[in-house]
């Protein structure tokens, strides 16, 4: 790993993780090293099944691993227990998903606030949905707005706790490229403007390139890294 | 097929909590169905098994005294096959250890031709013995070789006791005006008809017919012709067997097992088809990208609906096959209980392969129909559409917030109240299930707070005296006077009972009329709500049954037969109805009655107050007096009544707490697993978002207590209204269960089905501590 003069956020080593699938074993993480800078932003890469999404697990502290340490900054999350993973999901985690998960019977601000009012120094559910862009669907139900919104709204949910690290899973599997665009360029902008660390995993090689670093995860191993002088800009992208 | 059979069976196996939940409510349905059919099917078999052996006579009459050559007549009157004339009267036992009050019933050397006694030991009487009935000798401890005494009009006479019997007109034997069996005080003596004759002065003649009538004859026919025959001789008026009191109690118990065999079964089925419908909709609901895959790979509408209906299918006949098996034992159970005072030679009791059927057919078709909504809907779908992730759901802010009150609301709470308002019809089913729990467990202690409410309003309201003593016969007032001069006795009233048809135009009831002294204190007519009436001078008091039957309101008159001595007609002022709950009484002061009858200062019988501590020695004083037929005890009575009906009814009412509390478990159950199950991808969520556990399992546990906040009031209304229901349908002639709730029984209620909810929910924190977080986030299901 180079040394970075950024501090390191993310300290993985020798990570495994096997899930016992009925009668067989399958390893999604063979011993991953990774270490990860305070304000970049990471893109891993990979196919279906090499284990990204296990990876992102682990460090968002859904998931425990089998073997390895993983730390941020001075915790262990590997040896942790469900108190402590949900103290460091609360108040240093936001998650972006495939699916947004909005919870339905709330409005956008509201779903915002769910995250805000439990976090130790949020910003206003407003400020978050205007960081996003979209104060002025505020008061929509998710049932009244569009995938892409959805999405941001997800995005404002995850940053109003202003997180430490915001770790992204697939969020523009569900869009078309326009409204993917769109979402990754409001992730750039926070990341950009608040300075939070951002790993977003992904299958589609064509969002590497706005990345400080491209991880390409392949069988449940880090195969390749790639880093980037220049990050490109999302409107750049085409798939 | 067999994948899908495999699947089903994974299905059940993964909803296994809320696939109990419903087999048990099902099971209680069938079982109380099953079981209520079955005992009343034994008690009417038996009965009708019994009635045939026995030659059970059609029709009845008493009279005075009546010549023996006037039976030539009675058996020429058309349409009677057959008769016996028997002398009848009242006496009194006694035997070293107590007294009693019996009939004493002439019978022939055989047992008889109609009604014939059924031997259970010893042997039939000879000259000097008596037989006695079952119930008598069994609370008695008497039996075949114990010598007694029989004293009748005075007159003591030693007897052997040679056997003990059963007789068919007798299955529910009760002491004369009474309600209840109360063996101790009441029995049933046969002796031959000599013996009989003599004790009663009835040489050469009888009062007492029983005519079998011919196949076609028309009972009021016969009836007709039978009192005019013995009109001169003091006939008390003819009556069919419909009217014998032992088998008017019998027909009104069957009838109301066979009304608790459709209420209530009805209800619990309701329950069962909204527990299925509720778990069908989710199971569909989560399963939508499973039902796609299945029609893209080429599964037909058919056979995605029959493994879908296949699932309820499951549940009702796993849930029928035990209540069956449950019913059978408790039909058993409850016939057992019945034959301690409804006595046949042969209890026959038989599992009823048809009533079990139905139930269970029933059972299958409730369930099916509960899950038609969710099985259309899985038909409906469509694979293309199925395979995306649902879109959200559409909500709105409440009425609550939009009137500005929203600020009020937790963010959970307003998930909450916004999906409960969102399906409003299925949210209100839901309540209305957890308040059916409420209603069935109300229900199911109404009957010991009714019992309790019976017995306090009968035994310590309405009679307060110690002891009542009968006399053989009319006696002057003054021999009840005579009973205050015993040490112990600390008060008496005299009462005058007597026999009497009361008649509105062509409305008529045969009745116990009840004369006491206008200011009675220790005995009286106490309403319902326990106000005491006062008796007036002049009228009539009589329950609100008996003038909704005579259709008389207070101030009408009715004409009053006086059915003994000269037979006397008069008229009388209805002064007021009072809603008791026993019988269909009717109650004049002493001086009505004399006037009535034109007879001078005369009583039946007297209440008194006894110094507990006197109470033996008083006991004793009583039994020396010949003119006194009987003493009841009232502690004794309560013990009886406890004892028989009221452990029969309770013995129900425990098995109906028993069925309630299942039904509240898997009703409340059912409920906090389907909120889980609707909430579980939002609680996931809220746990990646930083909810502790605890949090997360407040906000489910919060919708919980809002559904109880609708369901509780809901439910105390369901339960008072079905209270009233089952009251109504165990209501006769005979007596009236008042609607009488106790405030335990509210909190049992209201108590069993939160303790349910708290079970539940903290079973619930499992649930919430196995959410995979990372697995319930990735999909869209």
């Amino acid at each position: 790993m180079s040394a970075d003069p950024r501090g390191v956020v993310f300290e993985a080593r020798g990570l495994e993780k096997v899930y016992r699938m009925g009668e067989v074993d399958v390893a999604a993480l063979r011993g991953v090293d990774l270490d990860l800078y305070e304000g970049e932003l990471v893109v891993v890469l990979g196919p279906s099944g090499s284990g990204k999404s296990t990876l992102l697990n682990v460090l968002g502290g859904l998931d425990a691993p089998t073997a390895g340490s993983v730390r941020w900054r001075d915790h262990d999350l590997s040896r942790a227990d469900d108190a402590l993973l949900t103290r460091y999901r609360r108040d240093h985690v936001g998650f972006v998903f495939q699916f947004y998960n909005l919870v339905p019977s709330l409005t956008a601000t509201e779903n915002v606030a769910l995250a805000g009012e439990i976090a130790r120094a949020p910003m206003t559910a407003e400020e978050a949905l205007a960081l996003v862009g979209l104060s002025e669907r505020r008061d929509h139900f998710p049932s009244q707005l569009s995938g892409g919104e959805q999405q941001r709204v997800a995005i404002a949910r995850a940053v109003v706790k202003r997180p430490d690290v915001l770790l992204c899973d697939e969020p523009t599997g569900a869009l078309d490229v326009a409204t993917g665009r769109l979402v990754l360029k409001v992730l750039a902008d926070v990341n950009r403007d608040l300075g939070t660390t951002a790993v977003l995993i992904t299958h589609n090689a064509a969002i590497a390139g706005i990345a400080d670093r491209v991880l390409y995860v392949h069988d449940g191993r880090i195969a390749r890294v790639e880093s980037h002088d220049r990050r490109a800009s999302p409107e750049e992208l085409a798939w | 097929m067999t994948a899908l059979w495999t699947k089903l069976r994974r299905d059940l196996w993964h909803a296994r909590g809320q696939a109990v939940a419903i087999g048990v409510v099902v099971a209680c349905a069938v079982a109380t169905s099953v079981g209520s059919v079955a005992t009343a099917r034994a008690l009417a078999r038996s009965r009708d098994l019994y009635y045939a052996q026995s030659g059970m006579p059609d029709v009845f009459a008493d009279a005075a005294r009546v010549p023996a050559a006037v039976a030539g007549r009675l058996a020429a009157v058309p349409g009677v096959a057959d008769l016996d004339t028997r002398a009848v009267g009242d006496a009194r036992l006694s035997w070293r250890g107590g007294t009693a009050r019996v009939r004493l019933i002439s019978t022939a050397p055989d047992g008889g031709r109609l009604g014939r006694l059924d031997l259970r030991s010893g042997r039939l009487p000879g000259a000097g013995e008596a037989v006695i009935s079952e119930g008598f000798a069994s609370a008695t401890g008497l039996a075949s070789g114990a010598r007694v005494s029989l004293t009748v009009n005075g007159r003591m006479e030693p007897v052997t006791v040679s056997g003990v019997v059963l007789s068919p007109e007798h299955v529910y034997a009760i002491p004369p005006g009474g309600l209840f069996p109360d063996d101790r005080a009441f029995g049933l003596v046969w002796m031959r008809r000599e013996a009989v004759e003599d004790a009663l002065d009835l040489e050469g003649a009888f009062d007492q017919v029983a005519l079998r009538l011919a196949r076609g004859a028309s009972v009021p026919d016969v009836v007709e012709q039978v009192d005019r025959v013995l009109r001169p001789f003091g006939g008390l008026g003819a009556f069919g067997r419909d009217r014998l009191l032992s088998n008017r109690f019998l027909s009104d118990e069957i009838r109301q097992l066979d009304n608790m065999a459709t209420v209530l079964p009805s209800i619990f089925l309701g329950v069962a088809v909204f527990l299925v419908a509720v778990a069908l909709s989710r199971i569909v609901a989560a399963q939508r990208m499973q039902i796609g895959t299945l029609k893209a790979l080429g599964y037909g509408d058919l056979a995605i609906g029959v493994h879908y209906a296949g699932f309820a299918a499951a549940v009702a006949l796993a849930g029928a096959a035990v209540g069956v098996a449950l019913g059978h034992a408790f039909g058993l159970y409850m016939s057992r209980m019945y034959t301690a005072f409804y006595r046949f030679p042969v209890l026959d009791y038989r599992a009823d392969p048809r009533a079990m059927a139905s139930a269970a057919g029933l059972a299958l078709a409730a369930s099916l129909a509960g899950a038609a909504g969710a099985v259309r809907r899985a038909v409906r779908l469509r694979p293309a559409e199925a395979m995306r992730p649902p879109a959200p759901g559409r909500y709105r802010p409440t009425l609550f917030e939009r009137l500005g009150a929203g600020v009020l609301l937790s963010l959970p709470a307003r998930m909450s109240l916004r999906g409960l308002a969102r399906r409003p019809v299925r949210s209100l089913l839901g309540a209305v299930g957890i308040a059916t729990a409420v209603a069935v467990l109300v229900t199911g202690s109404f009957f010991t707070d009714a019992m309790d409410f019976m017995i306090r309003l009968a035994f310590e309201e309405a009679l307060r005296a110690d002891a009542t003593v009968t006399f053989t016969h009319v006696v002057a007032r003054s021999a009840g006077d005579e009973l205050a001069r015993i040490p112990g006795v600390l008060a008496v009233e005299p009462t005058r009972d007597l026999a009497a048809i009361l008649r509105n135009g062509q409305r008529s009831e045969r009745v116990a009329l009840a004369g006491t002294v206008p200011a009675a204190t220790l005995s009286g007519v106490v309403g319902e709500d326990g106000r005491r009436i006062t008796v007036p001078p002049s009228g009539l008091v009589i329950s609100s049954r008996l003038a909704k039957l005579l259709r008389v309101r207070p101030g009408d008159a009715v004409q009053v037969e006086i059915l003994e001595g000269r037979r006397a007609v008069g008229e009388l002022a209805i002064s007021a109805t009072v809603n008791d709950v026993l019988g269909l009484g009717a109650t004049a002061s002493l001086a009505t009655l004399r006037r009535l009858g034109r007879e001078g200062d005369v009583i039946t019988g007297a209440q008194l107050a006894v110094d507990p501590a006197a109470r033996d020695a008083v006991a004793r004083a009583l039994d020396a007096r010949p003119g006194v037929a009987g003493v009841s005890w009232r502690a004794e009575t309560v013990r009886s009544f406890r004892g028989t009906i009221a452990r029969t009814l309770l013995a129900f009412a425990a098995m109906l707490v028993g069925f309630a509390v299942a039904i509240a478990g898997g009703v409340v159950y059912s409920a906090v697993r389907t909120s889980f199950a609707e909430r579980s991808r939002e609680l996931a969520t809220l746990r990646v978002i930083g909810f502790t556990r605890a949090e997360a399992w407040r906000v489910l546990v919060g919708e919980v207590a809002l559904q109880l906040a609708v369901a509780l009031p809901l439910g105390a209304l369901l339960g008072y209204g079905l209270s009233a229901l089952s009251s109504h349908a165990f209501e006769s002639d005979l007596f009236r269960i008042p609607v009488v709730i106790a405030r335990s029984t509210w909190l049992f209620g209201l108590g069993v089905t939160a303790a349910a909810a708290l079970a539940t929910s903290l079973v619930a924190r499992r649930w919430i501590r196995r959410i995979e977080l990372a697995d319930a986030l990735r999909s869209g299901e």
